[in-house]
Parts: C-alpha cells; sequence; structure tokens
C-alpha cells in the first residue's frame, strides 16, 4: 500500500490513521468475532484428499483491499474489454474459426485442446455469450497497471466470499466504513440472476425457470452452490433431479415435472451428460447435451469454454483482443514464455530458479514450479518433466506482486495478493460489480494464494478517491 | 419443491424420530433387565429390544445370545448396523445437509450440532469410559436431540411443502415404531392368557408405558391399574395419546390434506392415509382382540409401509 518513499497510498491513508489509533486488542477481539460468524453462518470450503477436515473454513483477513475508483474504473473497462473477446473468440472457434486460419492463434493448440469440444461445432447459443460468469484472475506490480494472471471461463468460484466477506466486514467495522464511501456489491446475486434470465433460448410469454446444477454436497465448492441459488431464489439441483425428454429438459418436483429453461451449472463439461462425455459419471444428465444442442435449454457458462482459458491461449489473448475487437488490451499479460517454442523452452531450461512454470491446464495450484522457492532437486525434478512434455507448460517471470497490509500474528504486515473480479456477459453486455475477491498468501513472501494452498481472503474495497472523499 | 428436497426432509423426520425411539427401546430393556431374576425368569428383554427394532436377524449374524453389552453396542454405535442411533443421526444429517437451505437455522443447528456431540460420545464410549455413566447420558441426548428437532422445527419452519414432508416423516415412522413395540408384546397383551397377571407383566407393561412416554399419561385415562387390553387401547385407538396409531394417522392426514390444498391435487397416498384412519376411528379395543391383535397389528405395518410407499412415489420421486 506504500508509494516508493514508503507513505501509504492516498487512498489507504484514511485507514492507515485508523489502523494506527485501534486500541490494542480490538483486532484481535473482532477477528474472533469474525470466526465465530465465519462458523456460524457455516462457510466453509472442502479440501480434496483431506478426508478428517471435509469442512475447513479459510482463513479471513479483516484489513480490506482497497482501489481507488478511477483505478477500478480502468480495471472494468480492461475486464469487459477482455471478455466480449473472449466471447467472440468462442464463437469463432466453434464457428467460421477465422482467427485460426488468419493465423493468430495456431491451429493445434485449439483442436488439440481437451476442453475443445467438437460437439459445439455448430451449436447456436442464445445472443453468442459462451462465458455468461468470468472470474478473470488480475495482480498489480506497479503503481498504474493490473496484470491478467489468468481468464477462468469454465466454473470460477469464489464470489461467495466476495459476498460474506462484505457482510462480516460490515457487521464488524460499521465505524471504518462510514469514513470510507465503499462501492457495493450486494446486488451480485440480481445482476447474476438477469444475466442468466436474459439468456434463455425461449421467446415464452412465462418466466423462465433457471436453476442451479451442483455436482453435490461433497463438491468443493458446494458452501457456495447452495449459498447462489438461496440468494437467487432458485432451485439446487443434482443431475438425478433432473432428466430429459424429447429433447426438453425437466425437474422431478413435487407437483410433477417441470420444464427448465437455464442451467448456471457448477458441473464440469466432462460430467454433465455420459451420454455425450464421461459415461462413467453419475453426476450429470443423460440426453443434457443433446438438449442442448437442440437449443432448448441454455448453459451457464457454455460447454466448451475450457479451449479459452488454458494458459497457452492466455499468452495470446492481446493478439485474439486486437483480432476481434481492433483495439490493444487494457490489461496487460504477464509476459508468458510458451514452452512449446523451442527458443523459449530454451531459455526456461536456462532460468528456472527465476520463473514460476504452470501446468497449461492446471488450476488450483497444483503442479506448478515456484524457481525461487524450490530446492535444486525440484528444479531438477521439474526439469526433467518440462522437457518430456514441454506442450504442457508456459513459465512467467516471478512477478514484483503488489502487497496489501494484512493482520498477521505479529501485527500488521505486508502479504502478497491478487484480484479476482466477476465479470457477468448476458444479452445486453458485460458488467462487473464493483469489487472481487481479494486472495492474500497468509504466509510471509508467499506468492501462493489459492485456499487450497492454505491462502485466505480479504474484503476488497472500491472507495471514492482519496482528494474527492 | 424438487422431490429429492422433499425426500431428504421426510427422511431426515424419519432417521431423528427413529433414533429416539431406539433409545427409548434401550432404555425400557435396561429397566427389565435390572429386576432381579424372580420377577424376570424368561430374560428375553434384550431379544425383544433387537426384534422391536427390527434388526434381530442382522444382529445374529454377529452375535450368538443377546447380552446387555452387545445389544446397547449394536443399537447405539455399532458402524454395520444401518439402524444404529449413530447411522439415524448421521443419515439425517447427510439429508439435512443436502437440503441445508430448506431447513431453518435453528433446524440445522439442531441437528448438526446433534452429529457433532455424538461423535464425543463415540469416542469416551470407544476409548473405555464407565459406560454404567456414559450410556445413560447418551440415551438422555439422544431423546433431548430429538425434542430439539422436532421443536425447532414446529417453532420456525414455515407452514409450507417442506414443513409438512418432515411433519409426515416422523408420523409414518413413528406409528410403525409403535405398531412395532405391540406386535413384539402382542403375546402378552392378549387379556386371557394364563401368564398375564403377575409382576413380570405388570413391569413389562410398566416398560412399554415409558417406552413410548406415556405411564402418566395411563393413569390419567383410565385410573386404574395397568391392564393389558387397556394398553392396547391406549396405543392403537386413543387420539389423545401423541403416540397411538389414530393419533400418528390423524396427522399423517392433516399433513397430507395441507399437501392436496397446497398442490390442489389428491392422490393416493391421501386416499391410503384416510382409509386406515377411519379403520382405526371405527375399530373398538374389543373387535381388535375378538379378530386377531397380532394379524391386526401385521396388516397395520403392511398398510404403513405401502403408505409409505405411495407418498414416495407421488411426490418424492
Amino acid at each position: 500500500m506504500s508509494e516508493a518513499g514508503g507513505a501509504p497510498r492516498q487512498v489507504y491513508r484514511r485507514l492507515a490513521d485508523w489502523l494506527g489509533n485501534v486500541p490494542p486488542g480490538l483486532l484481535a477481539s473482532r477477528r474472533a468475532q469474525a470466526d465465530l460468524l465465519f462458523r456460524r453462518i457455516g462457510i466453509t470450503f472442502a479440501v480434496y484428499g483431506d478426508k478428517d477436515a471435509t469442512e475447513r473454513l479459510i482463513p479471513f483477513d479483516l484489513v480490506p483491499r482497497l482501489i481507488a475508483r478511477s483505478e477500478w474504473a480502468r480495471l472494468e473497462a480492461g475486464l469487459i474489454q477482455r471478455v466480449k473477446a473472449l466471447n467472440m473468440f468462442l464463437a469463432d472457434l466453434y464457428g467460421p474459426r477465422e482467427v485460426v486460419r488468419a493465423g493468430i492463434v495456431p491451429p493445434e493448440l485449439v483442436y488439440r485442446n481437451p476442453y475443445y469440444r467438437p460437439e459445439m461445432i455448430g451449436v447456436k447459443v442464445p445472443h453468442d455469450v459462451y462465458v455468461h460468469i468470468a472470474g478473470i484472475d488480475v495482480v498489480r506490480i506497479d503503481a498504474d497497471d493490473f496484470y491478467v494472471l489468468e481468464d477462468n471461463a469454465r466454473t470460477p468460484s469464489g464470489v461467495s466470499y466476495m459476498l460474506e466477506n462484505r457482510e462480516v466486514m460490515m457487521r464488524l467495522f460499521p465505524e471504518v466504513f462510514s469514513a470510507h464511501r465503499v462501492a457495493p456489491v450486494e446486488n451480485y446475486p440480481d445482476q447474476l440472476l438477469a444475466t442468466l434470465r436474459s439468456v434463455t433460448p425461449r421467446t415464452a410469454d412465462r418466466d423462465p425457470v433457471v436453476v442451479l446444477l451442483t455436482p453435490g454436497q461433497f463438491n468443493s465448492a458446494y458452501y457456495e452452490h447452495s449459498f447462489l441459488a438461496d440468494k437467487l431464489g432458485i432451485e439446487i439441483v443434482e443431475g438425478r433431479d433432473l432428466f430429459v425428454e424429447n429433447d426438453v429438459v425437466y425437474m422431478r418436483t413435487t407437483e410433477g415435472p417441470k420444464r427448465v429453461d437455464v442451467i448456471y451449472r457448477r458441473l464440469d463439461d466432462d460430467f454433465i451428460d455420459p451420454l455425450a462425455f464421461r459415461p462413467d459419471s453419475m453426476l450429470g444428465v443423460p440426453g443434457l447435451m443433446s438438449a442442448y444442442q437442440a437449443g432448448s435449454v441454455t448453459l451457464a457458462n457454455a460447454v466448451g469454454t475450457g479451449v479459452s482459458d488454458d494458459k497457452a491461449i492466455y499468452s495470446y489473448m492481446p493478439d485474439i483482443i486486437r483480432f476481434y475487437l481492433g483495439e490493444d488490451a487494457k490489461l496487460k499479460n504477464v509476459p508468458t514464455y510458451r514452452c512449446r517454442e523451442p527458443d523459449a523452452l530454451g531459455y526456461v531450461l536456462d532460468h528456472l530458479p527465476e520463473l514460476v512454470v504452470k501446468e497449461v491446464n492446471g488450476s488450483g495450484g497444483y503442479g506448478m514450479l515456484v524457481g525461487p522457492h524450490a530446492t535444486r532437486a525440484q528444479i531438477d525434478a521439474f526439469a526433467a518433466k518440462l522437457r518430456h512434455d514441454p506442450d504442457n507448460f508456459i513459465a512467467q517471470p516471478t512477478l514484483a506482486l503488489s502487497t496489501c497490509p494484512t493482520a498477521t500474528t505479529s501485527g500488521i504486515a505486508p502479504r502478497h495478493v491478487d484480484l479476482r473480479p466477476f465479470v457477468l456477459s448476458g444479452a445486453r453486455g458485460a458488467r462487473v460489480v464493483p469489487g472481487g475477491l481479494t486472495r492474500v498468501a497468509m504466509q510471509e513472501g508467499s506468492l501462493v494464494v489459492n485456499s487450497s494452498q492454505g491462502g485466505g481472503t480479504k474484503d476488497t474495497w472500491i472507495v471514492d478517491d482519496g482528494d474527492r472523499a | 419443491m424438487l422431490s429429492r428436497t422433499a425426500d431428504s426432509l421426510f427422511w431426515m423426520a424419519r432417521y431423528i424420530e427413529r433414533a429416539e425411539f431406539l433409545a427409548r427401546t434401550i432404555e425400557a430393556a435396561q429397566r427389565l433387565s435390572a429386576l432381579p431374576t424372580a420377577y424376570n425368569e424368561h430374560g428375553t428383554e434384550w431379544e425383544s429390544a433387537l426384534e422391536s427394532s427390527g434388526v434381530s436377524e442382522l444382529f445374529h449374524q454377529k452375535h450368538e445370545t443377546a447380552e446387555a453389552d452387545t445389544v446397547v453396542d449394536f443399537l447405539t454405535f455399532d458402524a454395520e448396523n444401518p439402524s444404529s442411533i449413530r447411522n439415524c443421526i448421521e443419515a439425517a444429517r447427510t439429508n439435512g445437509r443436502a437440503v441445508r437451505t430448506a431447513l431453518t437455522a435453528e433446524m440445522w443447528e439442531a441437528i448438526n450440532g446433534a452429529w457433532l456431540e455424538l461423535k464425543k460420545f463415540e469416542d469416551a464410549l470407544k476409548s473405555g469410559s464407565d459406560r454404567t455413566e456414559e450410556v445413560p447420558r447418551f440415551l438422555d441426548f439422544v431423546k433431548q436431540t430429538s425434542l430439539l428437532f422436532d421443536g425447532s422445527m414446529i417453532r420456525t419452519m414455515l407452514r409450507d411443502p417442506s414443513f409438512w414432508f418432515a411433519r409426515l416423516g416422523i408420523f409414518v415412522e413413528r406409528a410403525d415404531n409403535t405398531a412395532r413395540i405391540l406386535d413384539v408384546k402382542y403375546h402378552v397383551l392378549l387379556p386371557d392368557t394364563e401368564t398375564v397377571g403377575g409382576s413380570l407383566d405388570y413391569f413389562q407393561w410398566a416398560a412399554i408405558l415409558r417406552t413410548v412416554s406415556a405411564l402418566t399419561a395411563y393413569h390419567w385415562i383410565y385410573r386404574e391399574s395397568i391392564k393389558p387390553w387397556l394398553i392396547a387401547d391406549l396405543l392403537i385407538l386413543r387420539s389423545e395419546m401423541p403416540r397411538s396409531l389414530l393419533s400418528c394417522y390423524e396427522n399423517i392426514v392433516s399433513c397430507l390434506d395441507s399437501l392436496g390444498r397446497a398442490y390442489g391435487r389428491q392422490g393416493g397416498a391421501q386416499r391410503l392415509a384416510r382409509k386406515t384412519m377411519a379403520q382405526l376411528e371405527n375399530a373398538s379395543i374389543g373387535g381388535l382382540f375378538q379378530d386377531g391383535l397380532h394379524e391386526f397389528i401385521t396388516t397395520f405395518i403392511d398398510d404403513n409401509n405401502r403408505l409409505g410407499a405411495s407418498i414416495s412415489e407421488q411426490y418424492l420421486v
């Protein structure tokens, strides 16, 4: 939060004053209250492979992250531009494929991508919206710019934390809220519902029926699924609650079958329909894909969006944006070495201790090498993996990630953060609720913010610029 | 409402009710087995407890004879017994968790709290703490859980189909439980068998009445010493007795009527429930004995099962 000179940046000045004056013990007692609130509300996530702790709390940091409204406006414009391009890119990949013919994106990156779904070729999705909900991960490296880390275009999660963190902060620190003008995020569920309703496939006179499809209560994000269904006032369904007849999707209710128009699915492509994808999956709905192809139901996000959000395609995003929109990307990409390119691979192998190497389709902080924190042996082992399958990896320089003041056991200290704002795209264009999920690496010096790796979260405040408040 | 949601609510309530019944069954058996052998020469109380819980066969695949310790273990914490109290509470919680948003916060806390507490008891009992102390505390805890659950349901839930499905679960299960106790003990209910009248009977009756929390009620209603046919009357035909078959069916019919009104449609479940209630309303205890109490109870249990299947078919799948 500091400028080069060490003084707090303008936007943080008020908060820094407050933090400097809080009576000792107050933060600790609020911290205890926050834990209690989270536990009572039951905001938990499940960790795969962790049998004893199927429901765990994500560490919550009391110190909010502040972003000035003027900065946010620039970020927002960049996010909307990005999601617009993602949607055009997907429509093109499953349609005329001009981007490939023009030589912007190498064909093998598309056709060999496991998330490219030939089943989607020629399928007309309502309003050409593929990515209805995007969670674009960004980081700040210098005072001026946000860089995009990752485009999450499949089933991004975390929005429940954005909403609950705000709820808890407003309860615990009303005095700090009144000293700032914080843009509200509470209308996210309304906007999400409006977005989902806007892409209904039918122009019927009755209200579209929207449901949320979850893999079930043992999924790591089940809490979020039920939270959202609750806030949206829609049914949370599992695969066995739905059935397809004559390419129309119905849900089983106590009053008989009810037709479903829009499915906000939090289930990966592979699992939505055992007839079309993985036959061994019990989670999905037999025939769903066929109903979708027939245009009788909308899936959000569309099937096959994963092709646009892998880390190899990511490196082409600036070109993709220019190709479709004729504009330069407003948000920068982190410089990325594509290990599939021999020159880049050579460089990466020579500089592993300085780089972060990621699997092209990896997520959740798994399967990556953080060079500066790795041992010689880990680096050697990773080098072997790289040589064996270079196409599967990209590498990025370790960034001088910005830090935020964070309450630690030894007082307020800087910790690395990133930010996931949620972009909604519907029939009437894209919008972003002012805020997002700030994830924070709770360990000193650590760059890893994933919740599955022990990262925490904090509330994100978009506030009036200090000098105008 | 989703059929799955209704199904989970129905079964969640059934499992809590069943857990309470098991706790009461164990208490009754303990009370009987505490009698001096002079009063209790047959010593079949643990066998009866298994039978009225419907797990006798399963138990004997594992144990030769029914002893206090093995039966209590089997009915409380045995993971292999699908109807153990432990498994009932866990199943209730799993069902509740699946429909978390259909429950009020109080209901969820009652059920989730019980599940957490259950683990503590399980650990304590496994670590070999004093069973004579711990088992009664555990059984009290189970009874309190169902009171808390039932109370929070009544005090906090909207009177909408979610509520009626959960209530249906309670009463379908309760009717089954009451009928099972009667069935296991039917031979001592017969008014003119020779063995009746001894002190064994007296204690067995008292124990049965305690099982359903009705000893005081008996005295209030009949103002007489304990007589088997009056007990049968109390547990089958008295609508003021909350665990009687008639009372259960009055509640079942009322829940199904509410659902029928909410959905503007009646079905097989409503018809079946009304038929059974009419039979109970028109019966007299003398008539039941004349036609054969055992046959009556067996038919009732079958009908009650059929009603469960019919509710399921009509609403839950």
